[in-house]
């Protein structure tokens, strides 16, 4: 099949990553975020001082006690972070270096049924990388999904290629790809720019389709909406293709390996390459203190959707690029470089500033500012330039502040994710932060109505 | 401009110190946020943001009016030297179009920003932007001579009844400016139609060397007088031969006639509208079927003939009166319109339709533009209503054959 997303935007952002791969330093301190699974209340295996191997147990779902969330690393379980109320936000785990494996006995899965499949993946900790929609948490494995989406790039702002992360590595991704589309009786759908990589071409067990036009033509909320659309009762599971390796890996060798190629880029890192770490890995074993600039921001993640982190910070379980942009911490003048500026350097979806004048290939330097203040409602129609789907944003997102759940459900919440939302939140001239708007919509329909 | 920061810098100190002046926060933040993009950065979902705040997006319409405000100022001396039958220098028009047209802009500025101040600090919200364009309509959709005291009270009742009451900026059904408008128009109609008002210094100057045939009424109000004659009666003929001159259709397409201050000349309200629709401010789709519909219903009664006013061809009647000016600023109003893309279409018809029917079946109304779109205002919510009800029901639809 072939799609074109006509409706988007590509913010063209300064600091490419390089196509240069470097290993990161080996870290010393690994993290397993609950915060990193939306609506996740763990429950804790370990204590502080266990020993823990490349795949044991750490903590597991409460309401869905055959899932785990497993080690990253073999070591010790340094400490059990707690916030508010004594919610646990992160699990921190002291490397040894050996990187010991739990187990080591090649699983033959591809011959089992789906049932086994999945216990097997949720006792190994695999299960985790299969998120669903709608509510865009981790699948529930009761669940049967009508298919599943595997999106082949990522259209976000300095986003890694996927293409120069993958090539050459079809025998993992075909393993974990056989393994995965037992998971439903429908489709595994990859979706593919037009000049992919042959490990995406070739792939075995999946309908490829090519996706043309801007972003957010990466995200599979719009690659479902476009193939195969969610009505209310349905379920559809989404994978990341790295993750795919991993259980890949997992049914070559038996290991957990969730090694991962991230991107690092931004205008203010001087080292912008991809690096191989892994998965929980600390933000400073990746990134060095001196080659980024003074007053910026580490982003584990994209800038639209990403999590903002500190050096001593760990890299998301879901994220695959770490962007370094500067912060926008200071006044504007509004003449020189505020509001009523003539703005050449400013990027803006609306013609009200001169980029839409300048060449598509110009890239831009943005900052944190949030570049005015929260107001009301006033401009319509901005977000449905951006918003490939047929949906009027507006409406559902005033349901969602009013917690009107019928309406909410008939104006098609079950068919997006807070990250659908993030280029409209993006474009929003009255500053309205509108992915916590919907992620609070989604978590009150999982409750109400599911 | 180190030395503009620390002032506020200073100013915010200073306020926060005491429990009493913390209420005036807003007062000195709205100062503050207009001379500096704040230091805010994002805290939650996207780390970068779009350029565009809501300042920019209001100073732009204020860009598309300068044309309209200034030909305005031009038009109001040009008016009162034409009709006075004295000849007058460019500059001594400007003078005196200045002196009339800037004070109603100074009030309805003062006045609106004072209640919206008000609302600000009680409700201990920052200042938003919505009344920086509101502020200048109100002076352009009104007559030269109106006085100044009802103008701040328009614009009180407008601010307060008209936006305020609803929650502010954004929340307002009505479009403000116009209710101004309305308001006067239906509180005072003595002194808001008829003949008075139109011509700057018009009521002082009666009988005293008035040129002939100057009846100081606008186009429409002329045109409205000969619906209840025959065609054959004296005063058509002599209507029917004023648009062969003063209200002729490149007079009324440059603006050369008696009018509200800045409507008169389509021309500058089309510059606004490039302004506007080049900037995307404003929607294309509203400005389009406004036109449209305005058209239509012109062309019919046009067909259907009669008078004089129904026989002036269609694109004559679109430049006359508020219509040009209505279509390009008013309907096109993104709070009170439709919000819907499809919605917008149909709200724009039905305002430039409804607008035109009223003005000219009814003689009494010639500001009927205004009144259409207040009525289009009140049925946006039900366009909308439709447009996305069809959209639950194409979701119900696939539902059940899925």
């Amino acid at each position: 099949m072939k799609i074109s997303v006509r409706k988007g935007l590509d913010i063209n952002l300064k600091g490419e990553a390089d196509k240069i791969l470097a290993d990161s330093n080996h870290s010393k301190l690994f993290a397993l975020k609950p915060t990193d699974f939306s609506g996740l209340v763990p429950k804790m295996l370990v204590k502080e001082g266990d020993e823990v191997k490349c795949g044991s147990p750490v903590f597991c779902d409460k309401y869905n006690d055959q899932i785990n969330y497993v080690s990253p690393v073999s070591g010790k379980i340094n400490e059990i972070v707690r916030g508010e109320k004594r919610r646990i936000l992160a699990v921190t785990i002291e490397s040894d270096g050996k990187m010991d494996q739990l187990n080591l006995k090649p699983k033959d899965l591809a011959k089992s049924d789906s049932e086994e499949i999945k216990s097997e993946l949720m006792s190994a900790g695999l299960w985790p990388f299969f998120r669903m929609r709608p509510i865009d948490i981790v699948a529930l494995p009761n669940d049967l999904p009508k298919s599943i989406f595997i999106s082949g790039f990522d259209s976000h702002p300095l986003a890694p290629d996927f293409d120069f992360i993958m090539r050459g590595k079809s025998a993992e991704f075909n393993a974990g790809l056989e393994i995965v589309s037992k998971l439903t009786k429908g489709d595994v759908n990859l979706q593919l720019r037009s000049n992919a990589d042959e490990v995406f071409t070739k792939a075995t067990n999946v309908v490829v389709n090519t996706v043309s036009g801007p972003h957010p033509a990466g995200n599979v909320g719009v690659q479902i909406h476009e193939i195969d659309t969610l009505n209310k009762g349905e379920v559809v599971w989404y994978i990341n293709p790295q993750d795919v390796m991993v259980i890949g890996r997992f049914a070559l060798t038996g290991a957990y390996d969730v090694s991962k190629i991230i991107s690092v880029g931004g205008s203010s890192i001087s080292e912008r390459k991809y690096y191989k770490t892994i998965s929980g890995a600390s933000i400073s074993s990746i990134i060095k203190e001196k080659a980024i600039d003074d007053n910026s921001r580490i982003i584990s993640g994209n800038v639209l959707t990403g999590e903002q982190v500190n050096l001593d910070g760990f890299l998301g379980f879901y994220h695959h690029q770490l962007s370094i942009i500067p912060e926008g911490n200071k006044h504007k003048f509004f003449l020189t470089d505020g509001w009523l500026s003539p703005g050449f350097n400013s990027f803006s979806a609306s013609r009200a500033y001169p980029s839409w004048l300048m060449p598509k290939s110009k890239s831009y330097n943005l900052d944190t500012n949030l570049n005015g203040e929260e107001r009301a409602f006033v401009v319509s129609g901005q977000y449905e330039k951006v918003f490939p789907f047929d949906i009027y944003p507006v409406q559902l997102l005033k349901s969602i502040i009013t917690n009107d759940i019928e309406k909410m459900e008939s104006l098609g919440i079950y068919e997006v994710s807070p990250e659908d939302f993030a280029l409209c939140e993006f474009v929003c001239t009255s500053k309205v932060n509108l992915q916590k708007i919907v992620r609070d919509g989604l978590d009150l329909i999982y409750k109400e109505c599911m | 401009m180190k030395f503009l920061r620390n002032i506020f810098d200073n100013a915010h100190e200073k306020l926060n110190a005491n429990e009493k002046t913390k209420k005036l926060f807003p007062l000195v933040d709205a100062f503050d946020t207009l001379m500096f993009t704040p230091n805010h950065v994002t805290s939650k979902g996207s780390h970068v943001r779009d350029a565009i705040d809501l300042k920019r997006t209001m100073m732009l319409v204020i860009l598309a009016l300068v044309p309209c405000l200034l030909f305005g100022i031009y038009n109001t001396g040009y008016q009162h030297y034409r009709v006075l039958g004295e000849d007058a220098t460019f500059l001594e028009m400007i003078m005196k179009g200045s002196w009339v047209v800037l004070p109603l802009v100074i009030v309805s500025y003062s006045s609106g920003l004072f209640v919206e101040f008000i609302f600000a600090i009680r409700n201990g919200h920052s200042v938003q932007e919505g009344f920086l364009v509101s502020g200048m309509l109100i002076p352009l959709c009104m007559p030269a001579d109106v006085p100044l005291w009802m103008v701040a009270i328009a614009t009180m009742f407008a601010v307060v009844i008209g936006k305020e009451v609803f929650g502010g900026t954004g929340m307002n059904i009505l479009n403000v400016a116009l209710t101004a408008r309305a308001f006067l128009f239906f509180a005072h109609p003595t002194k808001m139609s008829g003949n008075e008002v139109w011509v700057t210094g018009f009521s002082d100057m009666k009988g005293e060397g008035l040129v002939d045939a100057s009846s100081g009424a606008t186009a429409l109000g002329d045109l409205a007088s000969t619906l209840s004659v025959s065609t054959a009666d004296p005063l058509s003929a002599s209507v029917s031969q004023s648009f062969e001159g003063t209200y002729s259709l490149m007079n009324s397409f440059l603006g050369f006639i008696p009018g509200s201050v800045g409507e008169t000349s389509a021309l500058m309200c089309l510059i606004g509208a490039g302004i506007l629709l080049w900037t995307g401010i404003a929607s294309w789709r509203i400005i389009t079927s406004f036109f449209l519909g305005g058209f239509v219903m012109a062309s019919i009664l046009n067909a259907v003939g009669g008078s004089v006013y129904f026989e002036l061809p269609a694109i004559h009647q679109l430049m006359l009166g508020g219509f040009m000016f209505g279509m390009v600023f008013m309907a096109t109003d993104p709070v009170t319109a439709s919000h819907t893309n499809t919605g917008k279409f149909i709200y724009g018809f039905l305002g430039g339709f409804l607008g035109i029917l009223i003005r000219m079946v009814n003689p009494a109304y010639p500001e009927g533009i205004m009144l259409a779109i207040l009525i289009a205002n009140v049925f946006a919510p039900l366009i909308d209503h439709m447009v996305i009800q069809s959209n639950i029901n194409r979701r119900l639809k696939r539902l059940k054959t899925a």
